[in-house]
């Protein structure tokens, strides 16, 4: 392929993942840590230096911040993606993060972290650096496009959102495909099926019902429906909940004002929560900061009871969805279950009834991993994109928009004007004129939403139309097109006909970031450009290639050095010596080549290493310490192996 | 959200620069992706204007012209045609959405027959629902005036939090009622398509009046249908 490859990113409310395309499979890209998951946390390292970009760390290393230094680090941010102050203010009461104290209505929040503050798409751009980052390090070649997936069930300021974290993170975002699509594209990659099927996702933070009909390749989505605040989070909160309140009533300790405290019992919960997926009974043991014991046993029935009217939430999407693509539960062929909150045995039950899935004899799939298969999906439709593949060229996903778009009318009514489950590309015309004679200028108030009222609604943009040519009231006619592009955004073109002149347009989007701000926000500047990206990689095969030759220089001095054979030392000098002079140059290829070679001839004496270290590591120590010691040695990378090198 | 640029229109295929006729989406010599241009729905598809459509074929053809123009083909292509890819798909959707659907399609044939229709199918400017007794269409007065009363009262006794049984299966029967004669408009809708497409101007011209004043009483009835789902909380 000569263009570089295209990746598809699952930005997730709990979990992160990129995959690609290897030949015909998508496969997931694992992290440093050989883990397919990168937790969407993010958090800012202890000694951010005065100026300049904080240091972060994404992930699970991350993850572990979260219990030493809560007030450091962020978690969940999806669910604060293109949403405005007072959305976020009554969703931060069940987080531990504070919002910067001097927002205004109409800005987009900013998150306190430590001494900074950042916005939503500033901590999910550190999320997807990172992923671009394992993605790299894996292909060795910078990575500059990709597919990311968003819940079908996003609104406008989402998506956008959603886009702008990939600017900052230095990706194109070729694509924002919808969650549940992506998952069907992964499960009938490889299957040539024709039929009707339903794609419950229930994830962390967002859920969402599809409707798709699949024939000859395209993949057509009926309906769509969700709630983007709905998902394993809420969970995790009732149970929480449960413990905190019982904590208090037991012990008279009100972890609430310890934040450490509160996620550490968080991590409990969860636990708890995954345990009774698969157990009938699960134990909270909790060491409260008083020495204390918090010790509960929660029996499946009751946690089930407990979690019903969250479950019970996504009944009225599907039902909803179902009605939309005017179909009834026995005409869906089959139901695929994405998200890791479908590994309840409750949700499956819940699933099975609403589709009448036991009755007809058949059983959702789950035979992908639920957590992976939005990536997978989302690779797919990568490959589609970059063109020129045989696996996916017959494929086509024809997405809609999940909400109706309208205009405020007179008296605050909505006049919409594409509709909800509108297929995307979707677009309408419609016509303005002036109220009063001399008018230059009409203001047109965006919506989205199906309720009757502009303000019940949610808002998306207030638009300007200016230049108008004066004349009497009613005369100019401006012609204003709308048009919901393939990642379900929103686009204004308009034109005053009777003159011919394009009107100018001012946008004021309601939530959301101007072009200029996402522009001083991107993270690292230099890591999309190719040659900055060649310098770098030059500079770490150079740091790897001084690590080897400093060790070979070290064990020159040990006794294993003089075990070794005169051609032996002799092969390894001259490897060394290619090395150090390859070194100073250019070549890439040939520092690495070089690294590679002296690590070759250094094999016998790295062994040789290994066993002395052994025998006195055994030495003066009883039989059980040293074999543990062992363990661990023999598991220990080669000593002189250039460390996460191929 | 951004703006986006109205592309001019070429006469002639931007790339090869073979002379187009103004409504294809591809160049007919090389087979580039073209701007759109005004036409309506039905050339989109190739079609003449019909109110009878047959709906498979029109599916295959949706599919068909999806694959060549939708914007997944042109993630890696010239601005420009990204740019056209994006609007010639928006006016491939908006034909299909419009045409598969019988209401919208005959609503959408009747405006481009210069027919005035009143208050849009799609629930558009929803406002003046006080107006709508004295629309009601003669023949169903005195039954809408009784089911009016009936709402009333189902709504304050709603209020009240009492169940009137006796009220809510009179309801039940009417919205029945009401039900049976929208599914007769649509028949007699139907007979008017046929009617049109097989007729002469002359003919055209009845069918026409008699098209629009059946989509008006359609959308009466449909109205009445949500209020009585809506009181009866279903």
């Amino acid at each position: 392929m000569a263009e570089s490859r295209v990746v598809g990113i699952d930005l997730g409310t709990t979990n992160s993942l990129v995959a690609y395309m290897e030949g015909d499979q998508p496969v997931v890209i694992p992290g440093v840590d050989g883990s397919n998951l990168v937790p969407s946390v993010v958090a800012l390292d202890p000694i951010a230096a005065g100026g300049g970009r904080p240091t972060v760390t994404v992930g699970n290393s991350a993850r572990r911040a979260l219990i030493e230094t809560p007030e450091r680090v962020i978690y969940s941010v999806k669910r604060l993606m293109g949403r405005g102050l007072a959305e976020v203010e009554s969703e931060l009461r069940l987080f531990p993060f504070r919002l910067a104290d001097d927002i205004e209505e109409g800005e987009v929040p900013r998150i306190q972290l430590g001494e900074l503050r950042f916005t939503p798409p500033e901590i999910s751009a550190y999320v997807l650096r990172q992923l671009k980052r394992n993605a790299e390090r894996y292909f060795n070649k910078p990575v500059t496009q990709a597919v990311i997936t968003v819940p079908a069930y996003f609104n406008d300021a989402q998506r956008q959102a959603t886009k702008d974290a990939g600017r900052m993170a230095g990706l194109e975002v070729l694509r924002l495909v919808n969650e549940p699509t992506a998952a069907a594209l992964a499960y009938g990659l490889d299957r040539a099926k024709e039929g009707t099927i339903a794609v419950y996702d229930l994830g962390g933070g967002t859920f969402d019902i599809s409707i798709l009909k699949l024939r000859d390749g395209i993949f057509e989505v009926q309906s769509t429906n969700g709630d983007t605040h709905l998902g394993g989070d809420d969970i995790d909160n009732l149970l929480l909940a449960v413990a905190l309140d019982e904590i208090h009533a037991e012990h008279g300790v009100d972890l609430r004002a310890h934040p450490g405290a509160v996620q550490a019992l968080r991590k409990v919960a969860i636990d708890v929560k995954v345990q009774l997926s698969s157990e009938p009974v699960a134990y909270f043991d909790f060491e409260l900061p008083n020495g204390d014991r918090y010790q509960r046993e929660i029996p499946r029935g009751v946690f089930e009871q407990l979690i019903e009217p969250v479950l019970d939430r996504t009944v009225g999407p599907c039902k909803q969805a179902m009605a939309d693509a005017a179909i009834a539960p026995a005409q869906i062929d089959e139901v695929v279950l994405v998200g890791g909150s479908t590994r309840i045995p409750a949700v499956r039950q819940l699933v099975d009834q609403l589709f009448e899935l036991s009755a007809r004899g058949k059983k959702a799939h789950t035979d992908l991993n639920p957590d992976e298969v939005v990536a997978l999906g989302a690779a797919v439709q990568a490959d589609i994109l970059a063109g020129a593949s045989k696996t996916t060229e017959e494929l086509l996903l024809l997405d809609v928009t999940p909400l109706s778009l309208g205009i405020e009318a007179l008296g605050g009514v909505v006049a919409k004007i594409i509709q909800r489950n509108s297929t995307i590309p979707a677009s309408a015309t419609e016509h303005f004129t002036t109220g009063v004679d001399g008018q230059t200028n009409v203001a047109i108030h965006v919506v989205q939403g199906e309720r009757e009222l502009a303000s019940d609604c949610r808002s998306l943009a207030r638009f300007d139309l200016k230049g108008i040519p004066p004349m009497s009231a009613g005369l100019p006619r401006i012609e204003v097109k709308f048009l919901i592009d393939a990642d379900g955004i929103l686009h204004v073109s308009a034109r005053e006909q009777r003159s011919g002149k394009q009107a100018e347009i001012e946008v004021k989007p309601t939530y959301g970031l101007t072009d200029e701000q996402v522009e001083s926000m991107i993270l690292d500047s230099f890591d999309h450009a190719e040659e900055d990206f060649a310098k770098r990689l030059l500079i770490e095969a150079r740091n790897e290639a001084e690590t080897i030759l400093t060790k070979v220089e070290q064990a020159k001095t040990t006794p294993p050095w003089g075990a070794l054979t005169d051609e032996e030392q002799a092969s390894i000098e001259a490897a060394a010596m290619r090395l150090r002079s390859v070194k100073v140059g250019d070549d890439l290829a040939a520092i690495r080549e070089a690294t590679l070679a002296l690590d070759r001839s250094t094999q016998r004496l790295a062994e040789l290493m290994m066993d002395a270290a052994v025998t006195s590591a055994i030495r003066g120590k009883t039989m059980d310490s040293a074999a543990e010691e062992l363990e661990e040695n023999v598991t220990a990378p080669h000593p002189m192996a250039p460390a996460e090198f191929r | 959200m951004s703006n986006v640029l109205d592309s001019a229109i070429p006469v002639a295929c931007w790339s090869c620069h073979v002379a187009q006729n103004n409504l294809t989406l591809f160049c007919s010599h090389c087979s580039k992706i073209q701007p759109a241009a005004a036409g309506d729905f039905f050339q989109v598809f190739g079609l003449d204007r019909t109110f009878q459509i047959d709906l498979e074929p029109l599916e295959r053809e949706f599919h068909r012209l999806s694959r060549k123009l939708h914007p997944d083909r042109f993630a890696r292509a010239s601005g420009r045609e990204r740019e056209w890819s994006l609007v010639d798909t928006a006016l491939l959707n908006d034909a299909y959405r419009t045409l598969k659907d019988p209401l919208f399609r005959t609503e959408y044939l009747l405006k481009l027959e210069g027919a005035e229709i009143g208050e849009e199918h799609a629930g558009k400017n929803r406002k003046g629902d006080e107006k709508e007794f004295s629309r009601a269409p003669a023949d169903l007065l005195e039954e809408v005036f009784e089911l009016n009363m009936q709402l009333e009262e189902m709504r304050a006794s709603k209020k009240m939090g009492e169940t009137d049984e006796q009220l809510q299966s009179d309801l039940a029967a009417a919205k029945a009622k009401f039900e049976s004669l929208v599914t007769a408009v649509d028949e007699d809708l139907r007979q008017q398509w046929k009617i049109w497409d097989e007729g002469d101007a002359a003919t055209r011209e009845t069918a026409k009046t008699a098209m629009v004043a059946l989509l008006d009483r359609r959308r009466y009835l449909s109205n009445l249908v949500r209020d009585v789902t809506e009181a009866l909380g279903e």
